[in-house]
């Protein structure tokens, strides 16, 4: 029987970050409970947010389930979390501005070039070229399970473009509007800084061919795109202009936004659109969501782009095992925040124990995100294993095995009334002149019982996530 | 040898379009083969944009055109002293590990065909060069020199399967099965002055380069069965003739486009 560690719970004592919200939840009649819950769906569903969670396909127009009940963090826990994640941020953005220069890590032997340079998402027309203050990912979002008092994992790191923020934003939103007495009552850290510190981190990397007030603008795909809820937000929160590819041009060395005043020159460009159709002109050619030459002005100085073409290869899940490894040699550190053991199917001696022990291990796809294509071993049949088992054998370099981990749990509130659900974590780190992190993030929750699976086409929930105030 | 290049890219429309946009690769490789002594790129009536020497040393500079377009006119002029380094891109200032050109496209994909062509040609082979020159001389015997049949979209494996092709054919032949043996390969664009016994012909020259251990990289010329010499000159390369085009342009509009390509290379006696 797997320990789970609960949150709130230690055996009948509450932990002291959940004391306040014992005694909210003992008194909150099931009938409030119920009309609060039914609020917040109307809310959710008025202000448009539907979409899923990055890469995780599903419904877009499906609302995902919130859950009232707030995850906590102390102080002190969170302090912790906050350094871990700082450090794998900064050692993530100094492998990316290596791997695209000289390539020390992979001199030194400390990462197998084929997994660097033969990898899709390394991006050979960028290599050379060193980005405003050598950032490349300027947003990192790391997500974090936690399995003890003291114990987290990171799961996987998102250097390109990770999305839920506008979750994080409005989860805490609707809580001070539901429950404003809580708010009072306690004394929870603020996330609403979020968009300014994001607009400041964008504006301190402007090239250095812009002279004066830089301006901003996010690129979305369009509003056929599962996200473009958050694009539109964080737009009218950073107070910058949202665009896509057809309102851009590039001419003389810049890029230009068409306005009815005329063209604008645009100097950051925060982009919710994949690399691969940026450019017609460097990328796919079949691309009509780009714009054409958009890269010869980037690697000319003429606008800078946010996360910077090529950030992918420093979240791709063969190059995540080596993130400890970065942090060593970048910096100088020990790792603060423990990556997950993780076999590769690709090496035959591991590929022999993940089929041994198939029915313990969670086994995913390299490139694959969003919960699907994996197995969880223990939640498994016989069946699905031996169909895994076969897949795992034809393409083994496809796989990559990891213990079961025994997610924490926080209360959620269920049919039943209160139950321990399991949780992960997405903070959102920025990376600019300075390095932020805003106290809170996205959490996930596996709303059926038992489940480990926190995606959102999965039937996971979010929650509003709080850090507490010392 | 120094050699003048005079070389016009039409590019023309039945109605008028919208704007373009052009991304130029058409500049001279800076390396000991290569010295430029003048070189001047223009686009008619457009508007220079940015310019940057890529990670691979190739240097691009980016054009853009407002509407209405009837032509675009790309015109390349310069004089240049070549000398023979034996096909090695010797002192050439590049980035990119050649691991990054291992990876296959769409053009350059092995099929069972290569594939046996790349395993049979090398089959009693120990020594990485001896194998480049022999892929080499294997792909000039499989694909004979047959301009008009095939088109710049033609892959290595169908140019390989009707056996008839021109330089690029030959090129992305040989990347494919130099690939295959686990050696980084890339497509060369560049100019090949034409002697005048009539030998080596189309003065639009592409080529391959494969990297071997120890030296670095070397040109090889399957289609004229040689390595690069003094009538050679580099301009930029890719992973396969899209990513080392030359000129890669976007011109907005639905009309149909007509290209002429007219390119002369000269001797300056000396």
């Amino acid at each position: 029987m797997i320990e789970y560690f609960n949150e709130m719970f230690d055996g009948d004592q509450v932990r002291a970050p959940y004391s306040a919200l014992d005694g909210w939840t003992r008194e909150m009649p099931a009938d409030f409970r119920a009309m609060k819950q039914a609020e917040a769906e109307a809310m959710f569903r008025r202000i448009g947010i539907t979409f899923a969670v990055y890469g995780e396909g599903g419904d877009p127009d499906r609302l995902i389930p919130f859950d009232m009940f707030p995850r906590v963090f102390t102080q002190m826990e969170w302090r912790k979390l906050e350094r871990g994640i700082k450090q794998r941020a900064r050692a993530l953005n100094a492998f990316l501005l290596d791997v695209y220069g000289r390539g020390e890590i992979v001199r030194a032997g400390r990462i197998p070039a084929r997994l660097v340079y033969q990898n899709d998402a390394y991006e050979r027309s960028v290599t050379g070229f060193v980005p405003p203050r050598g950032i490349y990912s300027h947003i990192v979002g790391i997500d974090l399970v936690r399995t003890g008092r003291d114990q987290f994992y990171v799961l996987e790191d998102n250097c390109r473009t990770p999305s839920g923020v506008s979750y994080m934003l409005e989860n805490r939103e609707i809580m001070m509007r539901m429950f404003p007495q809580l708010f009072r009552e306690n004394r929870i850290e603020p996330v609403e800084g979020y968009p300014e510190a994001l607009r400041r981190t964008l504006a301190s990397v402007a090239p250095a061919k812009c002279n004066g007030d830089p301006t901003i603008a996010i690129l979305t795909p369009g509003h056929f795109n599962s996200a473009y809820y958050e694009h539109s937000f964080l737009a009218d929160l950073m107070g910058v202009d949202l665009v896509e590819g057809a309102d851009l041009f590039v001419e003389g060395g810049f890029c230009w936004m068409r306005t009815t005043e005329g063209p604008q020159k645009l100097d950051v460009i925060y982009r919710r659109l994949d690399d691969a159709y940026l450019d017609p002109l460097c990328f796919r050619p079949d691309s009509m969501l780009g714009v054409p030459g958009l890269m010869d002005v980037y690697r000319s100085g003429g606008v800078s782009i946010c996360s910077a073409p090529g950030a992918g290869v420093a979240d791709d899940k063969a190059i995540y095992t080596f993130v400890p490894e970065m942090i060593r040699f970048y910096l100088g550190e020990e790792p603060l925040l423990e990556n997950v053991p993780t076999w590769q199917c690709a090496k035959p001696d591991e590929l022999k124990y993940v089929l041994e022990k198939l029915g313990d291990l969670v086994v995913k796809e390299v490139h694959g995100s969003g919960g699907y294509g994996m197995l969880v071993g223990p939640k498994s049949t016989k069946e699905q294993i031996e169909i895994f088992r076969h897949k795992i054998m034809e393409d083994p370099d496809n796989y990559i095995a990891q213990p079961t981990l025994a997610l924490s749990t926080t209360p959620t509130f269920v049919e039943e009334g209160v139950a321990p659900r399991h949780v992960d974590l997405r903070p959102y780190c920025l990376v600019g002149d300075k390095i932020e992190l805003v106290p809170g993030g996205l959490t996930r929750v596996a709303l059926t019982e038992g489940s480990l699976v926190v995606n959102s086409s999965q039937g996971g929930g979010v929650k509003d996530t709080w850090v507490l105030a010392e | 040898m120094i050699l003048t290049v005079d070389h016009v890219t039409t590019y023309s429309y039945d109605s008028p379009m919208g704007s373009s946009v052009q991304s130029l690769r058409l500049f001279p490789s800076r390396f000991s083969g290569q010295r430029e002594i003048e070189w001047q790129v223009a686009v008619e009536g457009g508007i220079r944009g940015g310019e940057f020497r890529d990670g691979a040393g190739d240097k691009v500079e980016s054009w853009s055109i407002r509407p209405p377009i009837e032509e675009v006119v790309v015109t390349v002029r310069g004089k240049i002293e070549t000398t023979d380094t034996a096909g090695v891109l010797r002192g050439h200032r590049e980035l990119v590990h050649p691991m990054a050109y291992l990876r296959e496209t769409t053009a350059t994909w092995i099929d069972d065909g290569l594939a046996k062509l790349a395993s049979e040609a090398v089959a009693d082979c120990t020594e990485l060069l001896d194998c480049a020159h022999r892929l080499s001389a294997a792909v000039a015997e499989a694909i004979s020199y047959e301009p008009g049949t095939t088109d710049a979209h033609t892959t290595a494996a169908e140019a390989l399967a009707q056996g008839k092709g021109v330089c690029q054919d030959h090129a992305h032949a040989l990347i494919a099965v130099a690939r295959a043996h686990d050696l980084p390969a890339r497509y060369v664009s560049g100019y090949l002055f034409a002697t005048e016994d009539g030998a080596p012909h189309e003065a639009a020259h592409a080529w391959t380069e494969i990297w071997i251990e120890g030296i670095g990289w070397i040109g090889f010329d399957a289609a004229n069965s040689c390595c690069p010499d003094d009538r050679y000159i580099r301009l930029g390369s890719g992973l396969d003739a899209h990513e080392a085009a030359p000129i890669r342009g976007i011109t907005q509009g639905g009309s149909e486009e007509r290209l002429d390509v007219t390119v002369a290379l000269e001797q300056v006696q000396q």
